[in-house]
């Protein structure tokens, strides 16, 4: 996930250089961090409580979203909404890259038959694709946030296991970890000490996009009626309950759509343009 | 040296042999795990306890879990899928007609999407830090950014609701002449193709750059060769297995682009009818259609390693 | 215009990653006369490629030529536009890259590789290309000429790939052709052969070159006349002779310095060398399966060794004769198949993983890249203080104290503490990776090539370096080398390996008698000062045939 740089237009501050649309991005991640946080201090009506006579309600003052097929107020639902989508893909990303890394850097450094063992087995779990799975489990144990979470969770190790270890594994060639292994280094420094720091910025950058895969897959599981059940609904779920006011263009079906784009694309922007450390060769 | 390449090719056939086993039974364990007792959800509230353990009996579900998986393959390999709980048909008739018609979208997408990507991606390469190369990389990082449904329902309230072009539902049954038959398909194809495509455009794109920084090409610009010359001629080739990998890659993503908008625009095909066999817990048809699409997945990513493997100059 | 080449001020700008403009060539002017080989000489980012590479008028990305003239052949190619540069490129100019192995485009053949130039430029019929081209590869003396157009790169070795692509500079009939370091990556006996073929190639046709290189010696060989570049600036220009009897610039003479054997200091101590440190009896080791355990293709076959108290042992071998491995099976990395390694007097396990904690202590490995030795995530301070922690339980403060006094044994200004690797010179790497090994308090340091990253004069001073430490701390090396001046400078015994054996050992004193006929070959390949050195060379070919990696 790299655009050109060049074309960005950067700042410097502190020894690193910022890019102007990276640090746009993470304003917008911030303050949808900040409206999963407060959100029930936010909203102006309670999101059981239907606040229009009409339903699919437009844009006006007091309703500044308009309202849902029921008449409900869609602002408060869209920041309600924000606490499940973002709250639920931030644990399960967290839950899936942290199991991922720690295990794909074990792999790396001890290799032998554990490595070829979690390696086949993971391989073959990735080869199941995620929406059938989400489909089956969510089919097998319903939906309930704690299965959502380890769910999508389960679904992720795979591809941040296989990263770490693409990553450790070039990192376990190189001379400093061989320097390390002759002096009588334990496995734990080894990856803590010597191999984390080196990788960490490449898998925070994959921890981002692993969370906008998941945003998209909770979101879609939701539409499918398959992720969170009524009377909770996170975006995707805002997007289904409200599609019959497609053909009016309602707000209720506009909006929860352009909440997911609009974090889904400010993470990925932010990871394109991450600030960058100057090395400076002297002139 | 051809013996290598074939090595590698069986190899990476034998590790797709193991892997399917390995789907097989996590699909079948999965399913399993459904809750309430088959027989009983069958059998309706009024059953008495006898008929309930008669079935379970007859079904097998008495037996090992590991009984039943070999059962169960056993079946498969005659071509027994099982039979429907919901409407009592033989999955294989229930899955038939539809799996067709899952192919027809996937097959028309594919053929509409390779090309496109393929020529939006090697061109953006070829021009970057172009406006055109910004426009394709933004326009695709932004597909890429929202959920499936998003494009689909952009797409139907830009061609349904504002242009009144095309209908937002698709039934096959009505196609009587060529232009029923684009306004039944356009729709979900749109959408298809905008989701593949994306994907596709970015992965080609990266991987006609990295052939371009490589010192053989440097050195082709050296021998006075154009631009045309060292992309076609010493890029390109390199650039081959990246890309098929790419394309194979991105096809797989229609797994997923497929089940979302099968539901949407209420297309007949095999997605759709596992959706709504997930909200009947109709087990034997989850199953299939599990399974087919897990085959489906793993054909495109073994053929995207061994495309790769052959592709490699250096096991020529 | 008298002369085929001649630059005018030449300014090259490159960006740096925070977008600032750096200049990198600073006003270099340079002729070159028709038929003349000249060429540049200096040590790594003194911008001799990037000259050579602007008289094509191209400039590498991030790149640009800001100023001055570059005529060639009557044409100013820094005026002319790209589609212009392009006809010229391959038939007036023609380039010879310093990795012949990379700049070969592998899904192709060779032969269509060396005639696309007569293709792009449609100077002849694609039958008469391939004539053309098979005679190239004949007077290049490239084995097999008629069919080795046929094969892939990956199916031919890099001396003769560096011949095949000389082969396709000459097809264009150039005027000028620019070799970019053509032997910096092959061994001293492929580089010969090398070098011979390209002498007597542009001898014949009677063509001009430059020659980028950061070998003197080598340049001796070939060219006519040396310009020494340094940070972007010619420093000095002058004939061969002249440049190399009675250089006037103090950098020109300290890279002639480095050429000078340094007078050995005799060892003062009598006791040294009367005890054993190291000794390794007939170990094997290698990779691949095993069979009556023994590995079936073996990088190190049944070789023996002693290394005394206080003395150094050099390893010198080509690419591939196993002294890397070697060094890998003492230190535990590569535990060996077979045999026994007894260092201070008790047997080691060949495992370093089963060794205790002082032996590992007591033997250090330092490797010839520090760029990957040294924990790039880590600043100076931490990489050196893991070993007081480590070994000796030093508490924060001590470690402190002794990272200082570690930093001036290999005479680092105390100050690089808190910089990481990536803010450091390849020298001062070098010298950080071997003050973690000093950390240990080890007695014997083996070196893999540890000069070999680094340029001519900075290597020297590191060679001095480690004799002084080894006289204050009275340290054991064993130091493995390609390169025979650095073992010399510092060994008191030499060992030669050949295929993973070795093949003879003696005394530096020796080394213009060595009885083995492989060592024979192998020194008289060395490359010497003397510009006639290489036309008065005869091998026996014979020993070619037998030793050589044609």
């Amino acid at each position: 996930m790299t655009i050109a740089h060049a074309t960005t237009s950067r700042r410097s501050f502190l020894g690193h250089s910022y890019s102007v649309v990276g640090v746009v991005a993470a304003l917008v991640i911030l303050a949808w961090t900040l409206v999963a946080i407060l959100a029930p201090y936010l909203i102006p009506h309670s999101i059981g409580d239907i606040v229009d006579d009409d339903y699919f309600g437009p844009m006006r003052q007091g309703l500044w979203l308009g309202s849902d097929y029921l008449g409900r107020d869609m602002l408060s639902r869209v920041l309600m909404g924000a606490r499940y989508t973002v709250g639920i893909s931030l644990a399960a990303v967290s839950i899936a890259c942290f199991s991922g890394v720690v295990l794909g850097m074990i792999a790396a450094v001890t290799g032998g038959w554990l490595d070829t063992c979690l390696s086949r087995f993971l391989d073959a779990m990735n080869s199941i694709p995620s929406k059938l799975f989400g489909l089956v489990v969510v089919a097998a144990v319903g939906s309930s946030i704690p299965v959502l979470i380890l769910t999508l969770a389960v679904i992720y190790i795979p591809g941040a296991y296989r990263f770490a270890r693409a990553l450790a594994v070039n990192i376990n060639t190189m001379d400093f970890i061989t320097v390390a292994r002759v002096r009588g280094e334990s496995t734990a420094y080894l990856i803590g000490s010597e191999i984390l720091p080196n990788i960490i910025r490449p898998v925070l950058a994959d921890f981002g996009l692993r969370f906008v895969f998941i945003v998209l897959l909770l979101s879609g599981l939701s539409f499918l009626g398959l992720g969170l059940q009524p009377p909770l609904a996170d975006w995707g779920a805002l997007v289904r309950e409200n599609i019959g006011g497609l053909p009016f263009v309602a707000p209720a079906v506009i909006v929860p759509s352009l909440a997911i784009a609009c974090l889904t694309i400010s993470v990925n922007l932010l990871i394109d343009n991450l600030p960058q450390k100057i090395r400076d060769r002297d002139a | 040296m051809k013996s290598g390449v074939l090595n590698l090719v069986l190899k990476r056939l034998g590790i797709a042999a193991v892997t399917l086993l390995i789907v097989l039974f996590a699909v079948f364990f999965a399913t399993s795990m459904l809750p309430g007792d088959t027989a009983s959800i069958l059998l309706g509230q009024a059953a008495t306890p006898e008929a309930v353990a008669g079935l379970r009996e007859a079904m097998h579900l008495n037996d090992p879990a590991i009984l039943r998986f070999l059962l169960w393959l056993v079946g498969l390999v005659h071509g027994d899928l099982g039979t429907s709980y919901a409407n009592e048909m033989p999955v294989a008739a229930l899955i038939g007609g539809r799996l067709v018609n899952t192919m027809k979208l996937a097959g028309i997408t594919t053929l509409l999407s390779v090309p496109l990507a393929l020529t939006l991606g090697i061109t953006a390469a070829m021009l970057r830090g172009s406006v055109y190369d910004r426009t394709v990389t933004i326009l695709s990082i932004g597909i890429i950014s929202v959920p499936e449904f998003m494009v689909a329902t952009l797409a139907v309230l830009l061609f349904a609701v504002y242009l009144k072009w095309l209908p937002a539902l698709s039934s096959v049954n009505e196609a009587h002449s060529l232009t029923d038959l684009v306004r039944i398909y356009a729709m979900p194809v749109i959408t298809l193709t905008f989701v593949i495509s994306a994907q596709m455009i970015r992965m080609t794109r990266a991987a006609v750059i990295e052939t371009l920084s490589t010192p053989y090409v440097e050195m082709a610009l050296l021998k006075g060769a154009s631009r045309g010359r060292m992309v076609l001629r010493h890029a390109l080739p390199n650039a081959l297995g990246p890309i098929v990998n790419a394309v194979a890659l991105s096809l797989s993503y229609l797994v997923g682009g497929v089940i979302i908008v099968e539901t949407i625009f209420n297309y007949p095909g095999i997605a759709k009818l596992m959706v709504d066999a997930v909200a009947t817990r109709d087990l034997p048809l989850i199953q299939s259609c599990a399974m087919i699409f897990c085959l489906g997945y793993l054909f495109l990513i073994t053929a995207a390693d061994v495309v790769a493997i052959m592709s490699n100059p250096r096991l020529r | 215009m008298s002369n085929l080449v001649e630059v005018r001020n030449l300014r090259i700008e490159a960006k740096t990653d925070a977008g600032r403009l750096v200049e990198i060539i600073k006003g270099v002017s340079l002729d070159i006369a028709d038929g003349e080989i000249v060429a540049l000489i200096g040590e790594s980012g003194s911008g001799k490629t990037t000259v050579a590479l602007s008289l094509m008028g191209y400039a590498r990305p991030g790149c640009r030529i800001t100023g001055g003239e570059i005529n060639v052949n009557g044409k100013n190619m820094a005026a002319l536009s790209e589609k212009e540069r392009a006809r010229l490129r391959g038939t007036d100019i023609a380039y010879v890259p310093q990795s012949a192995a990379a700049s070969f485009n592998p899904s192709s053949t060779i032969m269509e590789q060396v005639i696309e130039v007569t293709r792009i430029h449609k100077l002849m019929s694609p039958e008469q290309a391939r004539q053309r081209a098979v005679e190239l590869f004949r007077a290049l003396s490239l084995p097999d000429p008629e069919g080795i157009g046929a094969r892939y790169p990956h199916q031919v070795s890099g001396g003769q790939l560096q011949r095949l692509s000389a082969a396709m500079a000459l097809i264009g009939d150039p005027k000028l052709v620019i070799f970019d370091e053509p032997t910096t990556a092959l061994d001293v006996t492929t580089q010969i052969d090398v070098l011979k073929a390209f002498k007597s190639a542009m001898r014949a046709g009677g063509i001009a070159g430059v020659y980028v290189s950061h070998d003197l010696a080598v340049v001796a060989q070939i060219a006519d006349r040396i310009v020494v570049l340094k940070a972007g600036e010619v420093q000095e220009t002058g004939s061969t002779a002249a440049i190399l009897s009675a250089a006037h610039h103090p950098y020109t003479r300290e890279l002639l310095a480095a050429f000078e054997p340094k007078p050995r200091q005799a060892h003062a101590d009598a006791d040294a060398g009367t005890k054993q440190l190291l000794r390794i009896d007939n170990v094997t080791a290698g990779y691949g399966a095993v069979r009556d355990g023994l590995p079936l293709i073996r990088a190190v076959d049944s070789v023996s060794l002693v290394v005394e108290k206080g003395r150094n042992l050099g390893i010198i071998g080509e690419s591939g004769c196993g002294k890397s491995t070697l060094a890998r099976v003492i230190a535990g990395i590569h535990p060996a198949a077979a045999g026994a390694i007894v260092f201070d007097g008790k047997e080691l396990q060949r495992a370093a993983r089963k060794r205790s904690h002082d032996q590992l202590r007591e033997m250090q490995i330092v490797f010839q890249y520090a760029d990957t030795a040294l924990n790039p995530a880590k600043p100076v301070e931490d990489i050196i203080s893991r070993p007081l922690a480590f070994y000796h339980r030093l508490d924060r403060q001590a470690r402190s104290k002794r990272v200082d006094e570690l930093l001036d044994m290999v005479r680092l200004p105390r100050g690089l503490r808190y910089r990481h690797p990536s803010e450091l010179s390849g020298g001062q790497k070098q010298r950080v990776n071997f003050a973690r090994a000093l950390a240990a308090n080890p007695k014997l340091i083996i070196c893999d090539e540890i000069t070999s990253a680094l340029d001519t004069v900075v290597a020297a001073a590191v060679i001095e370096l480690l004799k002084e430490l080894q006289r204050e701390l009275g340290l054991s090396y064993i130091f493995i080398s390609h390169d025979l001046s650095v073992v010399e400078a510092i060994c008191d015994e030499i060992m030669v390996m050949y295929n993973g054996e070795r093949v003879e050992q003696i005394t530096p004193d020796k080394l213009t008698a060595p009885t083995h006929p492989y060592s024979k070959l192998l020194f008289s390949s060395v490359p010497k000062l003397d510009p006639t050195w290489l036309d008065g060379l005869v091998r026996d070919p014979e020993l070619v045939n037998q030793y050589g990696h044609r």
